[in-house]
């Protein structure tokens, strides 16, 4: 609930992997079985009771709402299939839809690419702990903290970036203040925030391959980049698809940065669609249509998840 | 080493000095800033050191200068109670952590170490939780504190996420079902009951998978902006997040106060930027050992 965007999308991944755990295996003493089960109840009931109230019953009710028109202050009222009909003929929402899209491609292409990219050389350099902790510094600091300081850099007047850019085209670039280029400027922040937490989950997955491959690899003279490829790729197929799904799950709910850095702007052009979730639910207050959207957005999500799972799988046969 | 090795390498050290140059270099520059007149910056925007050094900027995102001194310096009117709005912050990230951990983990007990009947239902049924994307539960939810009466109260921040964490549940299952069963089973002889062996046995064993969920709980929880954005809209509760935000939509965009508003990001940080020094090795490891598991 209350965890970030990176949290929650680790959780929908992880998911799967409970069935392939084998269940809890052990003999006990026959005098304590007598009390196991009201002991286990009361030990559930939190988690039972915060999972009924604060996730059962709001996501049951979310989907109630997709359906209403509800304002906050008066009841929900049934429309039916209303929502849905004005959402397909929403332009923002198609538009949202694609800046959302681009986002999520930019950053996820660039953002596993360079922590691919660096995982790989921090591995083959024999880099230590330390160097990898300072790597994970921006995971530690909120989104509003990195757009403050972006937002900075970048400014066109007195950013220290576009002092940079200045002295050497002649003029600056308006990052957060052009339509070309606020959505991949947002990106380009999303991936210097998350690069060095992916770079160390991959780096955690090179480490599990056993070194003999690469000695039995140079031994057949294979170059360094032969060995990435035939080794190194197929080997990291997990953890890849896993921190490539992460990073779609976690950069489609983007909305602290874009908030604080462009509001979704200029004219819309940075508009992500949690951006206008949030707009029409507390700006408009139109929570029934802000309701169908982020069922929309859930339902999109689930499909991409499973399909990205589907490929990875399928990609799996392959290679074996 | 032969030289395309030799010059491979040398290639990837660049790469890695220009990547930790990016990284860091930020954060260097909040501290630049912070201790730059804000008039003067703007004379010298591209000095790589302190422009007219003075700790102005953190008396005023303490509210320790008169208004007097913040103009001088080019400090807009606009503050934040940044003293307040840290210890919001240390409230909200440390109550909802220490409840969702202790929660889950006595859960994570039950479905492990304990055997009942209906376990891997109700395991399954909370598992269903990891499906969905907080983005869904967040408006409903939104109106559940409201209903409730709770918004701008710490309560309508904590409670969604304090008694139940899927993964946190998940996470610390996987490490107790590893667990030996020897001492256990000693306790048991000697007549301690399910109760007795979860708080004298198995927690005391579970420490360090504990401490990493609470490290990481604790970020993640700091860090949010969405849900107390949703429930809070007054000072008294807001954390540090929605402060630094506000802080800065309340300043004037023509003459903002960077040198204060980067004053006041690194006061924001400071607590995580501590934690990384006391626990950074630690979250490297745990953070590479969430990704395996």
């Amino acid at each position: 609930m209350v965890t970030t965007v990176q949290d929650s999308s680790a959780q929908v991944v992880r998911g799967p992997a409970t069935t392939t755990s084998p269940p809890a295996r052990r003999r006990k003493g026959p005098a304590s079985r007598r009390n196991d089960t009201w002991v286990a109840w009361l030990l559930v009931t939190p988690a039972l009771l915060g999972f009924g109230v604060f996730f059962a019953y709001p996501m049951l009710r979310g989907v109630y709402l997709s359906f209403t028109e509800f304002h906050i202050l008066t009841p929900p009222v049934w429309t039916g299939l209303e929502n849905v009909q004005e959402l397909i003929g929403d332009t923002r929402f198609w538009h949202s839809l694609g800046v959302t899209a681009y986002f999520v491609v930019l950053s996820v292409v660039l953002g596993v690419g360079v922590s691919l990219l660096t995982a790989v050389v921090l591995h083959r350099l024999g880099v230590g702990t330390t160097v990898r902790g300072l790597m994970i510094l921006p995971f530690l600091i909120s989104g509003v903290v990195t757009a403050l300081v972006w937002t900075w850099m970048l400014d066109p007047q007195l950013g220290i970036v576009n002092q940079l850019i200045t002295w050497i085209t002649g003029e600056p670039v308006m990052f957060f203040a052009s339509d070309t280029w606020a959505v991949p400027t947002l990106a380009a922040l999303n991936v210097w925030k998350t690069m060095g937490y992916n770079a160390v989950l991959i780096f955690a997955g090179l480490q599990t391959i056993p070194a003999t491959i690469y000695e039995a690899g140079r031994i057949d003279g294979a170059s360094e980049f032969q060995m990435f490829r035939s080794l190194t790729l197929p080997l990291l197929r997990p953890i890849l698809v896993m921190v490539v799904i992460l990073n779609v799950i976690g950069s489609t709910q983007i909305f602290d940065i874009v908030q604080v850095s462009t509001k979704g702007g200029p004219a819309d052009a940075s508009l992500v669609l949690q951006m206008y979730i949030y707009d029409k639910a507390f700006g408009q207050f139109d929570f029934g249509y802000a309701a169908t959207m982020s069922l929309a957005l859930f339902l999109m999500l689930v499909a991409v998840t499973f399909t990205q799972m589907r490929m990875a799988r399928a990609g799996e046969s392959d290679t074996n | 080493m032969t030289v395309p090795m030799r010059l491979g390498r040398g290639v990837a050290w660049g790469y890695l000095v220009v990547v930790l140059l990016v990284t860091i270099f930020p954060f260097y520059w909040i501290v630049r800033t912070a201790l730059s007149n804000n008039f003067a910056m703007s004379t010298d925007p591209s000095s790589l050191l302190p422009v007219d050094f003075t700790w102005g900027p953190f008396q005023r995102a303490l509210g320790l200068a008169s208004p007097a001194e913040a103009a001088a310096e080019g400090g807009s009117g606009a503050s934040i109670d940044l003293a307040l709005a840290l210890w919001n912050s240390i409230v909200y990230a440390g109550l909802l952590t220490l409840c969702t951990v202790v929660f889950s983990a006595l859960a994570a007990y039950a479905f492990a170490r304990l055997q009942w009947k209906g376990r891997e239902l109700v395991f399954g049924v909370l598992l269903t939780a990891l499906m969905v994307p907080s983005v869904f539960t967040l408006l409903p939810n939104f109106v559940l504190m409201k209903d409730l009466g709770l918004l701008n109260t710490f309560g309508g921040m904590i409670l969604p996420g304090a008694f139940f964490s899927a993964f946190n549940i998940f996470f610390l299952r996987q490490f107790m079902l590893g667990l030996s069963n020897e001492v256990e089973e000693a306790a048991i002889i000697d007549g301690a009951g399910p109760l007795r062996v979860c708080f004298r046995i198995v927690l005391p064993m579970s420490v360090a998978p504990m401490a990493t969920l609470t490290l990481l709980q604790f970020i993640t929880t700091w860090n949010d902006y969405f849900w107390p954005l949703l429930v809070t809209n007054d000072e008294s509760v807001r954390p540090l997040t929605l402060a630094l935000a506000v802080f800065k939509q309340s300043s004037p965009q023509a003459s903002l106060d960077w040198a204060g508003l980067m004053a006041a990001t690194l006061v924001a940080a400071l607590p995580m930027l501590l934690l990384f020094v006391v626990f950074g090795r630690r979250l490297v490891n745990s953070i590479g050992f969430t990704g395996i598991k």
